[in-house]
């Protein structure tokens, strides 16, 4: 536990559920951290990888919150293609010595508020054993890893094995 | 801060922008900070005006909106308030009042998503000053947009044939559109078509219902499919796309004249559906004398086989005259395309056994509620007359177990809103019909919560003597003739054991099983219960998320029938607001390809769900009328060719920098 430390995390919401869930902890004034700030998106399908990186970079956690699988997506399967994206990019962060934790998907539907709350509860917890996240010059536990991580992979020969 | 600086560069500099910020009263006012918010949004760049008000959404507020565009000639508005879902649309009327665009207004959601969550005041401010920052970056960036124009279908689909769907189709087709009724079972009418009286008037169920049922099999603008199910659903509002599978009947309506020589030759008895199971029918037969369409049907599982060798002999022309009975009847598959659909599928009574401790599937005396609504029935098995199962004797003495499956953390948590007062309706028709019963009733709490509700109790326990047992029963057995009841009288402290001749348990009202399965066909949701799930409870309670589908009926929560035919009503009236418009209005963020940089390499085809778009002389394109403004394509495009009308890369970016103060 880093004392002082109050984790920031972008929220990347669904406008159908994710958003939904949010304003429902609201409406049922379901108390969590003021950690997180979102933004409200289209789709978990319009997230893109690029945009959860620009947003790490500049946090301490990315959650994302879209429609259950399989069928609750509006647009059919923007839920799907959001998982297969994010568990790419969970393995890229683990090969760049990030740990992936600090991106977290959830299906979290309209009706869901006290799942929201306790989502962010749990969420800003595990950030707070992470530690603060910084690319340049932070030291966190997770950049000596990235550094072990790129020393084991000379030793193997670019091969990788975990 | 250097880049920070070249951020404050890059942002156009033309814009005028004013700054909202609602108390909502207490609400927002308590936890946020508004007068800081007002101060700090004013150090951005953009931002020309900014003040603080009571209620924005009220219409003092509004003018204050108004006023400042016109005086400062604004060019985008931010109100900071409550929820987009709540209202986005009335602020961007506001916005189109005034001469602006609608989409140049934006909202920040700093009520649900900041105050009611929070409880540090100082850091509910920081938050709610950067939602407000980062809704002045998207809204600066936002193109002005118009609305896009299509036709639509002025037809209307209703699912499920029971009283909600009956009254909506009924008021749809009376204002003078075309109606497709969809019911799964053979007839419509519903569970309502069993009740013998209802409450709390005890007008007889049927004399309200069968004119109705009558009404819709001769209504010009009804087309009624029984025996018919949802295949799926495609499209949108104004534009849906319906695929039904219409099952054979086997026996054909228009020539089929109620003779019932089919039924007197059947060899084949089931138990009947419509009488809950105590009575039977014959694998031919016509579910209840005034069903709608007025013909009998085969029960193909029940019947022998429908050919000669096997049986066939209802088929048989000195059987069936008018020679209806068709065995080549096959399923076919009906595509409609209507402009709105009403979805009212009902309800199921929880499945007693899983309740093993009443013992409701072992002992035949003990039944459920809506069995007993058969046997108080005149046209029902007993002719009105309450016998009980087993020996055929009336009961004396008799116990109505409420919240039966409701209430109840193992099986349903909520209340099944209508047993307290059909229960006491139950024991106000038993002692008329049987003056000398002893009657017990096992209740939590009395919730009689409608119109006129409670004096109906008070009437029932003051004529009909029944006896009120506050607390729940923990077992039922049968034994020696008699069914055995143990309890507690939570008022008394005291443990309770009575013998009666038969028990009647209240059983929950469940979501109809299939429910799920359409609802995803549909997209709309279901909520923690099961049941269709309304846009807003106090907004929008009878619209679904997906615009064009309404709800009606018990399958968005349990009612009665005073409130579900006042919400089919509400639900028709609002399906006939879109129907009777000229054009509907068609979400204009849509995605946008830029040619010079669209290599063609089909990626974003393979991935829109609503196949908007194609390639044109090797670039996409996109129909906007197809687009759903998803924005699947925009993240799956290699080059960075598709963008989303008002949801572009560099908005998120710059929102991103507003939330983490770089901005």
């Amino acid at each position: 536990m880093h004392i002082g430390f109050e984790p920031r995390i972008i929220g990347f919401l669904c406008q159908w559920c994710g958003y939904q869930g949010a304003d429902m902890a609201g409406t049922s004034r379901l108390k969590y951290p003021p950690s997180i700030v979102s933004i409200r998106v289209p789709c978990g399908g319009r997230i893109e990888t690029k945009q959860v990186l620009e947003a790490l970079s500049k946090s301490d956690g990315v959650l994302i919150a879209g429609c259950h699988t399989p069928n609750d997506c509006h647009y059919v399967s923007g839920n799907f293609k959001c998982l297969k994206r994010v568990t790419l990019l969970k393995e890229f962060l683990r090969h760049m010595g990030i740990n992936p934790a600090r991106v977290r998907l959830e299906w979290i539907s309209a009706t869901e508020g006290r799942k929201f709350a306790r989502v962010v509860r749990e969420f800003t917890d595990e950030i707070k054993e992470l530690g603060p996240f910084g690319f340049n010059g932070k030291s966190s536990q997770e950049i000596e890893t990235k550094q072990d991580s790129k020393l084991s992979l000379k030793e193997m020969g670019g091969r990788e094995n975990e | 801060m250097e880049s920070a600086l070249a951020a404050h560069r890059e942002r156009p500099t033309k814009e005028k922008i004013g700054v909202f910020v609602c108390h909502c009263g207490r609400n927002i006012a308590t936890t946020v900070d508004t007068k800081r918010v007002v101060e700090e949004i004013l150090k951005h760049p953009a931002v020309v005006h900014a003040e603080d008000y009571d209620y924005v959404c009220s219409s003092p507020g509004q003018e204050l909106i108004e006023k400042a565009v016109k005086e400062k000639r604004l060019t985008g508005v931010i109100v900071a308030a409550c929820s987009p879902s709540l209202h986005e649309t009335t602020f961007r009327e506001v916005a189109e009042r005034t001469g602006l665009n609608p989409y140049k207004c934006e909202i920040a959601n700093i009520r649900e998503q900041d105050s009611w969550v929070h409880e540090d005041k100082e850091k509910a401010t920081e938050k709610a000053i950067k939602l407000t920052k980062s809704a002045v970056e998207k809204v600066i960036r936002n193109e002005e947009l118009e609305p896009i124009k299509v036709g639509l279908y002025r037809k209307a689909l209703v699912i499920g044939g029971g009283i909600a769907g009956i009254r909506a189709a009924l008021d749809i087709a009376d204002a003078g559109f075309p109606v497709v009724l969809v019911e799964k079972g053979p007839t419509i009418g519903g569970h309502m078509a069993k009740l013998a009286e209802t409450f709390p008037t005890l007008d007889c169920a049927s004399c309200i219902l069968t004119p109705l049922m009558s009404g819709v099999a001769h209504h010009p603008n009804i087309t009624l499919l029984t025996l018919s199910e949802i295949m799926d659903v495609e499209g949108y509002l104004g534009n849906f796309h319906v695929r039904i599978k219409k099952n054979p009947r086997y026996v054909d309506p228009e020539k089929c004249n109620l003779c019932n020589d089919c039924v007197d030759i059947c060899p084949v008895t089931v138990s009947s559906e419509f009488d809950e199971g105590l009575s039977l029918r014959k694998a031919i037969y016509i579910p209840f004398p005034q069903a709608v369409p007025s013909s009998y049907l085969i029960d193909l599982d029940a019947c022998l086989g429908m050919n000669p060798i096997t049986c066939g002999k209802c088929a048989e022309p000195d059987i069936c005259g008018p020679e209806a009975v068709n065995f080549d009847d096959q399923a076919e598959i009906i595509e409609e395309d209507v402009g709105v659909i009403v979805v009212a599928t009902g309800y199921e009574l929880y499945n007693p056994a899983n309740i093993g401790e009443y013992g409701a599937d072992k002992y035949p005396d003990v039944i459920t509620s809506l069995q007993f609504e058969r046997l108080l029935s005149p046209s029902g098995p007993a002719l009105g007359i309450p016998k009980r199962p087993s020996d055929e004797k009336i009961p004396k003495r008799i116990a109505f177990i409420h919240c039966v499956g409701s209430r109840d953390e193992r099986h349903q948590p909520y209340c099944s809103h209508i047993c307290c007062t059909y229960s006491a309706k139950h024991a106000l028709l038993f002692k008329e019909l049987v003056p000398d019963a002893d009657i017990y009733s096992f209740y939590i709490d009395i919730r009689a919560v409608g119109k006129n509700y409670e004096d109906f109790i008070r009437r029932v326990q003051e004529e009909a003597g029944v006896h009120y047992i506050r607390g729940k029963v923990s077992r039922i057995y049968e034994q020696d003739g008699k069914v055995k009841i143990f309890g507690v009288d939570t008022l008394l402290n005291k443990r309770i054991e009575i013998e009666v001749d038969m028990a009647v348990l209240a059983l929950s009202m469940v979501p109809a099983h299939d429910i799920e399965d359409l609802a995803s066909k549909m997209r709309i949701q279901i909520d923690g219960s099961g049941f269709l799930q309304e846009l807003h409870p106090k907004l929008h309670p009878v619209e679904s998320a997906t615009s064009g589908i309404f709800l009606a009926g018990a399958a968005q929560s349990p009612k009665d029938i005073q409130d579900t035919v006042a919400q089919a009503s509400a639900a028709a009236s609002k399906a006939l607001g879109v129907l009777t418009q000229e054009k509907i209005s068609h979400i204009p963020t849509v995605a946008t390809v830029d040619t010079d940089l669209c290599s063609g390499c089909r990626l974003c085809i393979s991935v829109c769900p609503y196949g908007a778009i194609k390639l044109v002389d090797e670039k996409a394109e996109v129909k906007e009328i197809l687009c759903e403004g998803c924005g699947a394509c925009v993240s799956t495009c290699p080059s960075d060719a598709i963008s989303l009308r008002n949801h572009t890369d560099e908005q998120v970016s710059s929102m991103l920098k507003a939330l983490v103060g770089e901005i």
